[in-house]
């Protein structure tokens, strides 16, 4: 009979063990944790709760719940009692004023919406402080940050500021000696109001301290000409600009000197400077150069040298003939020459100043004041701590437990000071261990004059009451003098005693007067100039580490900004860390390479992985540390790069702790170390990098570029050729209406909006970035959504690499190629093509909506959420979206950005959205987008209805530089210029009118109305 | 010598003149009195020219004038120099005069030189009216007390006549029942065959088996449904009547209707703003800090009409900004209002007032409705986006005198072969004009 078989699944149910018949009887292996999701036993039996009366609580909540969903919410709307006559609800005003942290300095006006500062603009009114860069762009998020220090507080307990004054009053008249120890403040009513406080307690003694100073720039300025500052540069009067390891379109020398490059890079009657640039990281500066060398450190300063006339002995062969074009060229220019570096020791900049004594781009007259730093003090401050000598330390603007590469020693000194105060914003590493925080306000809450330059005074005024219990360091410095005065009042009459229009000056933000000149006077300290032990040494062999700063992190101070975190960087593209830059041959060497054979293990590439890379552990002069390492073209071989300003943990939000602190590594406050060592260690790191594909693979009309020698003497059509198209074989313009397979609207009348972007002046800084986070409430989206390429910038700067040596290689590779496989076959030379060279062409391409006019993403939306505007704009009603994503895949830009999620009021995105505090950064006139939605740039929509509306309500006609978006306005290199292209007189118009001008994928005939300007390099032929 | 001689001419007649008018005001002079006094054309004068900072019955910015020919003992001649010139009795070290500035605070009292004694003779009559006993709606109109009030009584003969209507019908009914039985009796007593109905298909039966019928009245429900379904869910979210309680009782009614105060004067916002803006409570007090009572009348129908003390409500308001009625200033405690919002847009649409109200010179009743009318203030436009395209459409731009518009409205309307432009022709119907 069929039923007798028996079916069995082991060989012990056969013979029928205990264990099987146990397991069989126990349906779940492991005990079930009832207890974890239903609470204790004991609550449970005493619960009175039935399950029928449960259920009968889960039926009425839900009844209610969506009884209650029919009725809309009730909205107060809560007027002033008394409204200040300036503010008009839904009005904006703007203030100008100046940041000053220490580390950017520059004069801004500060757009506010009912009393709250909202958004950075420029001062067009400055002359030294125009420029705001992306970290002053971002500053206004960092003044809503709920990790701030919230009130005065001794030894973490909360206390009144009678009980810090009446402490530090007992130190400063116990007569022991006191310390200032501050950031540069280069503010002519702080430097007055410490002099006197020295004055009146002889105890005291101040301290400046920059965590990225320019120790050395200063002490060779300061032995030349007698004032410690720094020297001043106009590069739009430079013909040769030769840089050697200076990165001047970032932070070297503080910064700010995009504007004026950029001015002498556009190509006029013929002419656009020149620009050898001598370094070992990849930097902005390096990437604009017409000719750059990667060359160590070490080899920088033999390159110097022979600039300044000493022999070519020490030079690198691969640089020798850059080298002597760089002399000649240096010669031929005469005074409209320069030379500027970045080398880590006096005598090298001291030859450099020399080399420019003739220069007309340099002004030594007129240094600036933003760095005034000696680290040779802070080590002696440390060595007075340690002694026990100092009795009060009082810090301002300051975190030396941070920044200092000696930290440990500081504070072993800082627990045998019996009182430190820190005036700082934040509870931060230095704060936390000292015994007081004073906490101050953020710039945007306080007064303040600043002289970026000397002989121009920035202001600071507040735009919003203080948010916390803070006060300004210079109120305090008043209290302990016993002043009544407050530093508002202090600092009007310094002005005002200065011969100055206090109230005139507060409006504009900037004032001219030479009132506050430094006094010139002989240093006498013998031991700048023989100070060998600061300069570094790159003996003993090893990599060549430079130490940098990041566009978007900077020193560090702004860690906590999750607008800055989030930033790409302009030149690894790479968000949310830092690393160590390797050369791709070094990287081979030392087994830090990802074989693209990985691709599907290790080196992860996909859309759902991104990039990985290896660790490393670096070692200086017995200090080490762990980074994951970037492989980064360009970099010098034998050289390493890692930037400084991540690694904080202390009042830093979990999600913004990120990357490894290099300060530790800035021995000697030098940015350039030798004797580095490297290996490998176990373990793989996650990037989140925005972009993966390096370069354009020979596609040179994506990017177009020539030469200046044929742009000046070779026809339109040769450089910059309008694709075109067969028709009944015949071949058209793609532009002509007759190959067009949309029909034409008729844009002539009203406003017609056009963005234009100079490829030639972009620099690739990233101010437009985070300027269009703010206006545009972009939101953040975090790492792991970064590296999922889930990213919401509406505005990316693309970056691209050569393959060759140039793009002009590239294209000319492509065009080469013959066949699939063989020598010129198409397989493997695109293969060889997606790897940059080791030292490639950069090319930087903002990238936001073009706003076609005919374009692809409007005719494929099921629900007409995006539609065309007669201004020539890109419509998006994000109400009307249902998420399809099919505009996204149509668009041949890939701008459109998708919310996977609701980033705002979600505890898994918990960034600045996800707080009240936070929030108050958000402007009112533009939707915050929920999940499932598609948004994109929209060309600033509500700043040109704004500024429409504006002239109607006036009843006048619109001039020319009022419209404008975030991004034009943020860019104070020229590279973006908006306006209406059938005003004719407009800049725009005649911009698009240009033989430079072309749009971004034009073959595919979507007319955009944002174009580019080819760019023009200034190189010879190779 | 002709000219000396002129010059005694002319200065004669000079002195005679000023004696003759000298005479004749020193006769003026001694008319001040109350008692003289007309207290109607009082009533007149005190409300243009007092009622600023006095009251009769109650101190305001000066004292309460009630009583005061008595309280200074008809001093006519004493009150006369006061109120022409109150600051140079003052500076004169009058000892009365110092006492009355100081004990006001060391408010100056405005000059009044332009008042004839028959001015001030009216006035002081005025001055003098009793206090009239606070008019008891009830009292002065007991009808209006009684609820239901005069509409009862229509009430009342209606439902009488309705009765009887009913009770005829009943008899009707009962009379035709009688009578069919009657008829039925007399068949039967007479022995004719009554023919009985034949049973009938029941209509229902009939419905099911014709399915024709049943398909076309299945579609018709359907659609029925839909509509009906669609026009219930269009409404979600629409508030259009919302008519909240606030936490004071503000009457549009008596500001904007009776007292004629301009929106915009209030709402001045919405000249130059996206906002129309909630008045701060420094507007309010532009008015109330001398109006800290409605007039007895409106204080009547506000008791009766609407069940609001429109006093209290006033009480509220110096409560919220602080202000102390008994010695005429600001306490610095405020307690911010919570209005609660009547029109609330979706975030994701963007309207601007300033462009309606400036621009476009839309009078504010078009959307929101005749406000003038509202004691409270409700939600009169449905604020659906079909409401904003069809106006959109239907209005024409307001170009004249605008430099803006020259240009682009010559060249449109040139392209749409129209006069004027709607708003619709000139941009307005775009998404992204109001979504961004």
């Amino acid at each position: 009979m069929s039923s007798n078989k028996k079916y069995w699944k082991s060989v012990d149910e056969l013979n029928g063990s205990p264990l099987v018949e146990t397991l069989r009887q126990n349906e779940f292996v492991e005990e079930i944790p009832t207890d974890e999701f239903l609470g204790d036993k004991e609550t449970l039996e005493t619960s009175q709760t039935t399950r029928r009366d449960f259920l009968k609580y889960v039926g009425f909540t839900t009844a209610a719940a969506s009884l209650a969903a029919c009725e809309g919410p009730v909205k107060k709307s809560i007027p002033y009692v008394v409204q200040p006559e300036q503010i008009v609800p839904g009005v904006a005003d703007y203030y100008a004023s100046t940041i000053a942290d220490g580390f950017d300095f520059a004069s801004v006006l500060v757009k506010t919406r009912e009393g709250r500062p909202i958004k950075i603009e420029n001062n067009k009114l400055a002359k030294a402080g125009y420029g705001a860069n992306a970290r002053v762009h971002a500053s206004v998020l960092s003044m809503y940050d709920q990790n701030r220090a919230q009130g005065p507080t001794a030894s973490g307990e909360a206390v009144s500021w009678s009980d810090i004054d009446t402490g530090v009053m007992a130190q400063l008249n116990s007569g022991k000696q006191v310390v200032l120890l501050t950031q540069t403040f280069a503010s002519p009513s702080t430097d007055k109001l410490i002099a006197e406080f020295v004055e009146k307690y002889p105890n005291v003694s101040h301290v400046a301290y920059d965590a990225v100073g320019e120790q050395f720039a200063l002490d060779a300025f300061e032995v030349k000409y007698g004032v410690r500052a720094l020297a001043d540069y106009d590069f739009s009067k430079a013909e040769v600009i030769v840089s050697v390891g200076a990165d001047f379109l970032g932070d070297w020398n503080g910064g700010g000197y995009d504007a004026g490059y950029a001015k002498g890079r556009i190509p006029t009657e013929g002419k656009m400077s020149r620009h050898f640039q001598f370094e070992a990281n990849m930097s902005l500066s390096g990437a604009n150069a017409d000719v750059r060398v990667p060359v160590t450190p070490s080899q920088q300063k033999a390159i110097l040298s022979a600039l300044a006339g000493g022999s070519m002995s020490g030079v690198p062969e691969h640089a020798k003939k850059a080298v002597s074009a760089a002399i000649s060229e240096l010669r031929a220019a005469g005074s409209k020459g320069i030379v500027v570096t970045g080398l880590q020791d006096v005598p090298s900049q001291t030859k450099a100043l020399e080399v420019n004594a003739n220069s007309e781009v340099i002004d030594v007259a007129a240094p600036r004041m933003t760095r005034s730093g000696d680290i040779r003090k802070v080590n002696q401050l440390i060595k007075d701590m340690n002694a026990g000598s100092v009795g009060m330390l009082v810090m301002a603007g300051v975190n030396p437990s941070y920044t200092l590469p000696n930290a440990a020693a500081f504070n072993t000194g800082l627990a045998k000071v019996a009182v430190s105060v820190a005036c700082s914003m934040r509870a931060d590493e230095t704060a936390s261990v000292a015994t007081h925080i004073a906490p101050v306000p953020h710039y945007l809450e306080a007064w303040g004059d600043v002289q970026i330059k000397q002989g121009e005074v920035s202001i600071t005024q507040p735009t919003i009451r203080p948010l916390f219990d803070t006060r300004q360091f210079q109120d305090s410095l008043l209290k302990w003098m016993e002043s009544d005065q407050s530093y508002y009042d202090y600092m009007k009459s310094t002005m005002t005693n200065a011969g100055i229009s206090f109230n005139k000056a507060v409006h504009d933000g900037v004032v001219m007067t030479d009132a506050f000149a430094k006094a010139v006077s002989t240093n006498t300290d013998t031991s700048i100039t023989e100070d060998a032990g600061a300069s570094t040494t790159f003996q003993g062999g090893g990599f060549e580490l430079t130490l940098y700063t990041k566009t978007s992190m900077g020193d560090g101070n702004q860690a906590n900004n999750p607008w800055l975190q989030e930033m790409p960087d302009p030149i690894t593209r790479a968000t949310w860390d830092n690393y160590i830059t390797m050369s791709e041959a070094d990287a081979k060497d030392k087994g830090l390479w990802l074989d693209r054979s990985t691709f599907f293990t290790e080196a992860r590439h996909d859309a759902n992985g991104g990039l990985n890379g290896t660790l490393a552990k670096i070692t200086v002069n017995g200090v080490s540390l762990i980074a994951p390492v970037m492989v980064q073209p360009g970099q010098a071989k034998g050289s390493i790069g890692l930037a400084v300003g991540y690694g904080r943990t202390t009042s830093i939000q979990e999600e913004m702790q990120t990357g490894v602190n290099a300060y530790p590594l800035m021995l000697n406050g030098s940015m350039t170390q030798g004797g580095v060592s490297i290996d490998k260690v176990d373990g793989m790191h996650e990037f989140a990098v925005i972009q993966l594909h390096n370069t354009l693979m020979g596609r040179g009309d994506i990017v177009k570029e020539t030469r200046l020698e044929i742009f000046n003497t070779k026809d339109k059509s040769f450089w910059n050729a309008v694709p075109t198209v067969s028709k009944d074989h015949q071949e058209y313009e793609v532009t002509s209406p007759e190959v067009d397979l949309w029909d034409e609207f008729d844009r002539s009348i009203g406003h017609h909006f056009n963005l234009g972007i100079d490829l030639n002046a972009c620099t690739g800084c990233g101010a437009c970035v985070i300027a269009c986070h703010a206006e545009n409430n972009v939101p953040v989206v975090g790492k792991s959504e970064v590296r999922r390429s889930r990213d919401m910038h509406w505005l990316r700067i693309d970056r691209y690499y050569s393959s060759n040596n140039t793009f002009a290689g590239d294209d000319q590779q492509k065009d080469d190629m013959d066949g699939l496989w063989g020598e010129n076959g198409s397989l493997g030379g695109f293969g060889e093509m997606e790897d940059p060279a080791a030292n490639p062409q950069v090319a930087f391409q903002p990238v936001m909506c073009q706003h076609c006019n005919h374009a692809p993403c409007e005719t494929v939306c099921p629900v007409a959420a995006t539609s065309h505007g007669r201004q020539g704009q890109n419509h998006m009603a994000y109400n009307r979206c249902v998420g399809t994503r099919y505009c996204a895949n149509n668009c041949p830009y890939k701008v459109r950005r998708f919310n996977w999620f609701l980033y705002n009021g979600n505890d898994e995105f918990d960034y600045y959205m996800n707080n009240d505090l936070g929030r108050m950064v958000i402007n009112p006139d533009v939707t915050v987008r929920s999940r499932g939605v598609m948004e994109k740039c929209s060309m600033c929509m509500q700043m040109t209805q704004k500024t429409i509306l504006d002239a109607k309500r006036d009843g006048r006609e619109i001039k020319d530089g009022e419209f404008a978006t975030a991004c034009s306005n943020a860019c104070t290199s020229g590279a973006l210029t908006f306006g209406d292209v059938n005003d004719k007189s407009s800049e725009v118009y005649h911009q698009s009118q240009d033989d430079r001008m072309y749009h971004l994928l034009e073959s595919v005939g979507t007319k955009p109305n944002v174009f580019y300007q080819t760019k023009v390099r200034n190189t010879k032929e190779a | 010598m002709i000219q000396v001689n002129r010059r005694n001419s002319f200065s004669r007649i000079i002195t005679l003149c000023a004696a003759f008018l000298l005479a004749f005001s020193s006769s003026l002079f001694a008319q001040i009195d109350a008692a003289t006094g007309d207290a109607d054309a009082g009533k007149a004068l005190f409300k243009t020219q007092c009622a600023a900072c006095h009251k009769l019955y109650k101190k305001a910015t000066g004292p309460a004038l009630y009583d005061v020919v008595q309280r200074y003992d008809e001093d006519y001649e004493w009150l006369g120099k006061w109120i022409r010139n109150s600051q140079a009795l003052v500076k004169a070290g009058d000892a009365r005069a110092v006492k009355v500035y100081e004990e006001n605070g060391g408010q100056v009292m405005n000059p009044f030189p332009a008042l004839t004694d028959a001015d001030i003779s009216n006035i002081l009559a005025y001055t003098n009216t009793e206090k009239p006993e606070p008019i008891d709606p009830c009292i002065a109109n007991p009808e209006s007390c009684k609820g239901g009030g005069g509409g009862g009584g229509d009430g009342v003969s209606n439902e009488i006549i309705l009765s009887i209507l009913g009770l005829v019908l009943l008899l009707l009914v009962a009379v035709l029942f009688i009578v069919n039985n009657t008829l039925k009796k007399f068949a039967e007593a007479q022995g004719i065959e009554v023919e009985e109905k034949e049973g009938r298909k029941p209509i229902w039966k009939a419905f099911v088996e014709n399915q024709f019928l049943v398909l076309v009245s299945v579609i018709f429900l359907l659609l029925g449904s839909a509509y009906f379904a669609y026009g219930w869910m269009s409404q979600v979210g629409v508030d259009q009547g919302y008519a909240p309680v606030q936490p004071i009782h503000y009457s549009h009614r008596i500001h904007a209707g009776d007292n004629e105060i301009d929106c915009k004067y209030c709402h001045s916002s919405a000249r130059v703003s996206k906002h129309s803006g909630i008045p701060s409570l420094n507007v309010c007090m532009n008015c109330h800090k001398s109006i800290s009572e409605v007039a007895d009348a409106t204080q009547a129908e506000g008791k009766s009409e609407y069940g609001v003390n429109y006093n209290d409500e006033i009480k509220k308001l110096y409560d919220a900004v602080g202000w102390d009625e008994a010695t005429q200033s600001y306490t610095g405690e405020t307690k911010p209002v919570e209005w609660v919002r009547i029109h609330n847009l979706p975030d994701f649409a963007y309207f601007n007032h300033s462009q309606h109200v400036s621009v476009a010179g839309v009078e504010c009743q078009k959307c929101h409705g005749p406000v003038e009318e509202m004691e409270i203030m409700e939600q009169h436009s449905p604020l659906t986006m079909g409401w904003c395209i069809n106006c959109h459409r239907d209005t024409n731009v307001k170009v004249e005198g605008n430099a803006y518009y020259e240009k682009i409205h010559e060249q449109l309307s040139k392209k749409y072969g129209v006069d004027k432009l709607t708003a619709a022709q000139m941009g307005g119907l775009e998404c992204g004009k109001c979504h961004y």
